[in-house]
């Protein structure tokens, strides 16, 4: 579909939605609707709920939808990775059985891809898969799983083959999570939240139909994950003015947020809350104060041009054209903006830093951001690995000699296994 | 200046270092954190009666060991180290610090055998809602009584307020500013636990309503004796910053040499020696500023009030650099609430904005230097 029949698709989709959208029906039901009808993903392939609309286009449909006030597919949580990459890299099973399900929120996905013996290095993973009787049989151990205690299904990434350099080793499994040898333990952040889980698999099984592409093919479809989350396609994403709206599909939808969001809720503070910096000047007094304000101008001078920077990056994505290296310097961007925002929240906070709960400023939303913080340098690739990544990949620096993809990953040296 | 610790005081570091390896584990800090009280009296009398910590700096004649604020240093970042839970910074040092400099002789000799002795413990109340500890912002007021005086108001942010026996309170009064202690258990004296981000060290609120209350000293304005009560005190923070710093420096160090990614350990990128390196500068910098000014204080230098605030603006940035920097070589692992580094980042953080945030002490610095005022 080209620009010029924009209009058309716009009164098509209206007309859609005079004809099917309506608050008091169940949830699953209106999902099941917009899912089947292809308007709910119009970016997604006709064959696959979708329309197979450019982005641009996509973006008007979804609009229209948002401006008659209807409520969107199911968009929360990490599902959005896993339909990205079973679209890219699933079977046509895969995609029948799984794809419909994500979209009308019936089944909750999370990411199994971190272990505490491999972070930055994911490639070093060490959760084996071993095919005994004809099934893969699941051993180790991951960690930083958002929402494992509420998914039904994981993406896997395990050992299937340990003779061969560590990226040609890995596999990609869909794993049922509800089965004995899945054990799910919360993890406790230094914020106090668990928003996050260990997940430990004791000959876990997955049927050989839920191997994702090619055995020992799993690094490249790890790669697909990982692209789609880095462009934020996960996340707390919904029709800001749906979740007031009134009805059962509302109140169902309410339900589902408060639900798949209650493990994000303390990201907005880890990002640094720039937003409450101006009203947190007035309400201390301190914006009177010459050496404050400075603070507070870098702070804002950051937090814009990174704001802009990001934005250069989504149009240029929209635009289908070749991002530049302002595609690769949010994380950091961020990050920086984040330190700096903490920074200034604690001399505005002034003693009163030293307080948190009730007793804390803003209900103790502000000490949450002091400790929040630090993850931002940390969670979704270090700030390290960013600046190898915009010094090798961006700016095509050199990159460190390695020891560690010449041999078989066996005789890799590693931190000794935990359980 | 020596800019070295004797033979002497290395050894008497060693053995607090050694005491508090086995007295203050960080399994003892995260069971004492929970705690009310939020420290163990058990170890707080043996860390009394077996080093005779508490009565370190008091004179002899009051039952101390009259050593002065370099041992009082090597204490205190020790504790830092440590990450000790206990009264002593509170008790030992500021409602000491206080009783020595405003209490008359023969309220001395009453309040001073019983805190080297570490048997009573008295803190200092001085901040109120402005977190300020200046003279000039304090409200709270004393009238004197027919027995004694009588105080009324709050105060904030108030170190272990709520577990301390007795209270060293900073009023107005007819003087100007004076010091009065109180009983903690005095009628009219509410004391209600603050929620600290710093878990190991807990503060309170106390609200005053007609408390009575005994003068510290003669008829005259004590803003001078708590003034150097401040500056006492935040030197000695300063070096328990320190040693959390230096603590952070370690523990950094000692994982990136045995945390392995790409096949190597992640000490073996130069991205991670670089920021160790830097942090190991900005740290020894800041123990170096910690280190003069105690031995400043102990040679009652005139610089102390503008040293106090450069070793404390120094020793801030030092400390939350290296805990931050400590949870970002870690990885996620120090981001969790297993991982000790949150421990140390949140006393850190506190410690930062106690008694004047560092804005405050750059400025103070400042206007204490000769000339620059
Ligand atoms: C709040 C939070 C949320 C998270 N959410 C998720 C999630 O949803 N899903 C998921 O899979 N994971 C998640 N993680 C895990 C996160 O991706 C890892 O923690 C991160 O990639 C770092 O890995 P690591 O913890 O093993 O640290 P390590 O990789 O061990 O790093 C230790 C230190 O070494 C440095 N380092 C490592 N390699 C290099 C190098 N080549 N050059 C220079 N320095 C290097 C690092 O920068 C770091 O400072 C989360 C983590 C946090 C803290």
């Amino acid at each position: 579909m080209s620009e010029h029949n924009e209009q058309t698709v716009r009164e098509e989709v209206r007309t859609w939605l005079a004809a099917n959208w309506k608050p008091d029906q169940p949830l699953i039901t209106w999902r099941t609707l917009l899912a089947e009808s292809g308007w709910g993903m119009p970016t997604w392939p006709a064959q696959w709920y979708g329309k197979g609309y450019s982005m641009a286009l996509g973006n008007a449909v979804l609009e229209e939808i948002q401006t008659a006030g209807a409520v969107g597919a199911a968009q929360a949580g990490v599902r959005m990775l896993a339909a990205a990459t079973l679209l890219e890299h699933g079977s046509d099973a895969h995609k029948a059985k799984f794809l419909k399900s994500i979209l009308t929120g019936e089944h909750n996905w999370c990411q199994l891809f971190s272990e505490p013996g491999s972070g930055s290095d994911l490639a070093g993973l060490t959760t084996r898969a071993e095919l005994k009787d004809g099934k893969w049989v699941i051993n180790g151990q991951k960690v930083w799983t958002t929402s494992a205690h509420h998914a039904q299904y994981g993406m896997l990434l395990a050992r299937t083959d340990w003779d061969v350099p560590k990226h040609q080793g890995i596999s990609y499994f869909i794993l049922h999570m509800d089965q004995p040898g899945v054990e799910v333990r919360p993890l406790r952040q230094m914020n106090g939240h668990a928003s996050f889980n260990e997940v430990f698999f004791t000959d876990a099984i997955v049927l050989p139909e839920f191997l994702v592409g090619e055995r020992n093919g799993g690094w490249k479809i790890a790669l697909t994950t990982l692209a789609h989350e880095r462009r934020g396609a996960d996340g707390v994403r919904s029709f800001a003015r749906a979740e007031a709206g009134q009805g059962q599909v509302f109140d169902e939808l309410r339900e589902e947020l408060a639900h798949v969001n209650e493990p994000y809720k303390w990201y907005p503070q880890r990002a640094g809350r720039v937003d409450l910096i101006l009203e947190r000047a007035k309400a201390s007094g301190r914006i009177t104060d010459p050496v404050i304000r400075q603070e507070i101008a870098e702070l804002l001078i950051m937090a814009r041009s990174s704001e802009w920077t990001a934005r250069r990056a989504r149009k240029a994505q929209v635009m289908g054209r070749p991002q530049g290296p302002e595609g690769s310097l949010g994380k950091l961007a961020a990050s920086n903006v984040a330190k700096k925002a903490a920074h200034v929240h604690t001399l505005l906070a002034g003693a009163d830093a030293m307080l948190k709960g009730s007793d804390g400023l803003m209900n103790g939303l502000i000490s949450e951001i002091l400790i929040s913080v630090p993850a931002i340098s940390i969670a979704g690739g270090t700030d390290e690995i960013q600046r190898n990544i915009i010094s090798e990949r961006v700016l095509g620096m050199p990159k460190e000699p390695r020891t560690d993809v010449d041999r078989p990953f066996r005789d890799v040296p590693r931190n000794p296994g935990k359980r | 200046m020596e800019f070295s610790f004797s033979d002497e005081q290395q050894v008497f570091r060693d053995m607090v270092r050694r005491f508090l390896e086995e007295t203050s584990p960080t399994k003892e800090v995260r069971r004492l954190m929970d705690t009310e009280i939020g420290y163990d009296p058990a170890v707080w009398q043996r860390l009394s009666n077996e080093l005779g910590l508490p009565g370190l700096h008091i004179p002899e004649r009051f039952g101390g060991q009259g050593f002065g604020a370099v041992e009082l240093g090597i204490v205190a970042e020790e504790m830092g180290r440590a990450l000790l839970c206990a009264p002593f910074f509170s008790s030992a040092v500021l409602g000491t610090f206080a009783a020595l400099n405003a209490a008359s002789e023969a309220q001395r000799e009453e309040l001073l055998p019983d805190l080297a002795a570490g048997k009573k413990r008295i803190t200092l109340a001085v901040a109120e809602r402005s977190g300020s500890w200046q003279a000039a912002d304090i409200t709270t007021a004393a009238r004197s009584a027919p027995s004694g005086s009588v105080l009324n108001g709050e105060k904030w942010f108030v170190i272990d307020g709520a577990s301390a026996d007795q209270l060293i309170v900073a009023a107005v009064d007819e003087h100007g500013i004076g010091l009065y202690l109180v009983d903690a258990a005095a009628d009219g004296l509410n004391r209600i636990p603050l929620d600290t981000l710093d878990p190991t060290r807990k503060q309170a609120r106390v609200v005053f309503s007609n408390v009575s209350a005994q003068r510290l000293g003669g008829a005259s304005d004590a803003t001078a004796a708590l003034d150097r009560t401040v500056d006492q005190a935040t030197i000695v923070l300063a070096s328990e910053m320190v040693g959390g710093a230096d603590h952070l420096v370690r523990s950094a160090v000692d994982y990136a040499q045995m945390r392995m990614q790409f096949g190597r350990v992640v000490g073996s990128f130069q991205a991670i020696k670089h920021k160790c390196a830097d942090l190991v500068l900005e740290v020894e910098l800041a123990k170096s500023a910690a280190y003069y000014a105690a031995e400043a204080l102990a040679e009652d230098d005139p610089d102390v009030p503008a040293l106090a605030s450069l070793a404390k603006a120094a020793a801030s940035a030092a400390c939350l650099r290296a805990a931050t920097d400590c949870i970002q070589i870690h990885g996620g692992i120090g981001f969790t609430w297993e991982n000790d580094t949150h421990l140390y980042f949140k006393r850190a953080k506190a410690s930062e904005m106690m008694l004047g945030d560092p804005v405050y002490h750059r400025e103070r610095m400042l206007k204490n230097v000769g000339g620059l005022a």
